[in-house]
């Protein structure tokens, strides 16, 4: 049996009183090391769901959030959890690269320095170990003290997974890190998610199925706040199980 | 009309340049600009109320600039827009409509009188500072705006606090808008005579201010006694528009570097 990472169970979500439901009863589980997408039409709350698995939906105002998620068994909504801790234990990559405008080094020393990191060697070892991970390093190791927003949009966005990982957390959430990437910097993205999950486990939100396709081991497909179904991606692309998902991947909706 | 209005003002500001360039240029010289006045103003240069001028900028600005950048981030990344943050915002706007010689008055009823500070460099420091007050928290508001919110995010996903994310990323992305916006208020805090003439500033002082408790002179003051108060209008005359010119040559000097630093902060982010 696989390891699971992370447990979400009954989630629902409004983002404000009388507003209609964002998740609807949302139950699943994310599997370690390994590579869970969400797909469905936009608007259908992937966003929402990805951003409940680090509490950021903290910061809407009026946000209420019934049931359970679970990160190795602890429930990360007990009032109990520290927050920063979490995010980083929780990782994330936003859908437009948001380097810090810094230089590409400070970029990734961000996080370990949140850490109390001070040590300078152990800080060039954190930096160099992120970027080569993130696939990075041979194009940026003789400009560390560049400004990282002088790099492309690929480059960046691998400089903010890069920025993400530093800080080793264990699992890394996408909210859909290609959507502004032209497709020779999605293709080294993607292979570089699929590196990802060795270390790491990978939650990515995508409107594109064909990636959603690629790269998962899970697929998850959401339509108007409610899961419709999940399971292996070769079954949901293959052999759906609810005639709506059938529909969304045959390109009959959304 | 768009092009005649805008070479209207041109022409106004070029006639008034060349109006001073032609009546104060002669008073100009290294003396001028380097020796203390003497013989009752009508001889020697201005280094006494250069060096007011600066310390003025400088008290002025050691109270405004923290205590309006500060009101911002309040404003901006701590309040949730309540109705004490509308009222207390309210309250900053209505301070630059305030006229410059009733904050002058205040000025002096409030720290001259009040605070017992005396007409002093401090007194009107601090009153000039508060003239500076409004715009530094508009500019500062707006420079803190415009650091995109996926910024805040990605600190926040890495971890960090509210204040660290504050400290770290938003006051750093936001500080050449909050630099130009301190800049700019010093042009406009230099030129300004009605907050000091009850306060601080004074006719004629024998020497610099030595602590924040002396009296100082001032440019725009200098100024302003040198056309008023003068029985040899053919000595002062010249000296009042040298003095001018440079205080012209300061102001705009310092709006220049303000405008050029915000062009050029600009292009970096
Ligand atoms: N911060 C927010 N406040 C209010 N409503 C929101 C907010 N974010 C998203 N929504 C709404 O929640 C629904 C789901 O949005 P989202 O999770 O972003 O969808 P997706 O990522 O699948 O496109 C949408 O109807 C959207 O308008
Ligand atoms: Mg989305």
């Amino acid at each position: 049996m696989d390891d699971v990472k992370m447990k979400i169970e009954s989630l629902s979500l409004s983002y404000s009183r009388g507003a209609p439901l964002a998740l609807k009863d949302v139950s699943m589980g994310i599997t370690a090391n390994s590579v869970t997408a969400f797909i469905g039409p936009s608007g259908c709350g992937k966003s929402t769901f990805l951003r409940c698995l680090n509490r950021m939906n903290d910061f809407v105002r009026d946000v209420y959030i019934k049931g359970m998620v679970m990160l190795d068994g602890m429930d990360i909504y007990s009032p109990d959890v520290d927050v920063t801790n979490l995010r980083r234990r929780v990782g994330m990559v936003f859908q437009r690269p948001n380097p810090f405008p810094f230089s590409i080094r400070d970029n990734i020393a961000y996080g370990p320095k949140l850490l109390g990191e001070r040590n300078r060697s152990k800080i060039e070892e954190i930096v160099e170990r992120s970027l080569i991970s993130a696939g990075l390093w041979e194009e940026v190791r003789d400009r560390l003290g560049e400004m990282a927003t002088s790099l492309s949009g690929g480059q960046q966005q691998r400089l903010c997974i890069a920025r993400a990982i530093a800080v080793e957390p264990e699992v890394l959430l996408m909210d859909e890190p290609t959507s502004a990437l032209d497709p020779i910097a999605t293709a080294r993205v993607e292979e570089l998610v699929r590196e990802l999950k060795k270390d790491y486990t990978v939650a990515i939100v995508t409107h594109n199925m064909q990636q959603a396709a690629r790269i998962s081991d899970t697929t998850a497909f959401f339509l108007m706040g409610e899961l419709v179904e999940y399971g292996p991606a070769d079954v949901i692309f293959t052999t759906p199980g609810d005639k709506r998902t059938e529909d969304y991947i045959t390109g009959r909706f959304g | 009309m768009l092009w005649g209005c805008m070479a209207l003002s041109t022409a106004v500001l070029g006639l008034i340049l060349a109006f001073l360039i032609y009546r104060g240029a002669d008073a100009i010289s290294w003396e001028f600009i380097s020796e203390h006045p003497r013989a009752g103003m009508t001889e020697g240069g201005i280094i006494t109320p250069i060096v007011g001028t600066v310390q003025l900028i400088l008290v002025s600005m050691t109270f405004a600039f923290p205590v309006g950048v500060i009101t911002a981030v309040y404003f901006n990344e701590y309040s949730h827009g309540g109705a004490l943050t509308k009222t207390l915002r309210l309250a900053v706007r209505s301070l630059a409509s305030i006229p410059s010689v009733v904050l002058g008055l205040f000025g002096f009823a409030f720290f001259c009188v009040f605070l017992s500070f005396g007409a002093s460099l401090l007194s009107a420091g601090l009153t000039l500072g508060c003239l500076a007050l409004p715009t530094l928290v508009t500019a500062s508001e707006t420079a803190l705006q415009n650091v995109p919110q996926e910024f805040r995010d990605a600190s926040y996903a890495l971890g960090a606090t509210r204040w660290q994310t504050i400290y770290k990323v938003v006051l750093p992305s936001a500080f050449p808008g909050i630099i130009t916006g301190g800049i700019l208020c010093i042009g406009r805090v230099a030129g300004e005579t009605a907050p000091i003439m009850f306060t601080g500033a004074v006719f004629f002082a024998p020497g610099f201010a030595r602590n924040i408790f002396d009296s100082v002179m001032a440019l725009p003051y200098h100024i302003y006694v040198l056309a008023t108060a003068g029985t040899q209008i053919d000595k002062t005359g010249p000296l009042q528009y040298g003095t001018i010119l440079v205080l012209l040559t300061l102001v705009l000097g310092i709006s220049m570097i303000g405008i050029v630093a915000r062009a050029r902060l600009r292009r970096r982010i």
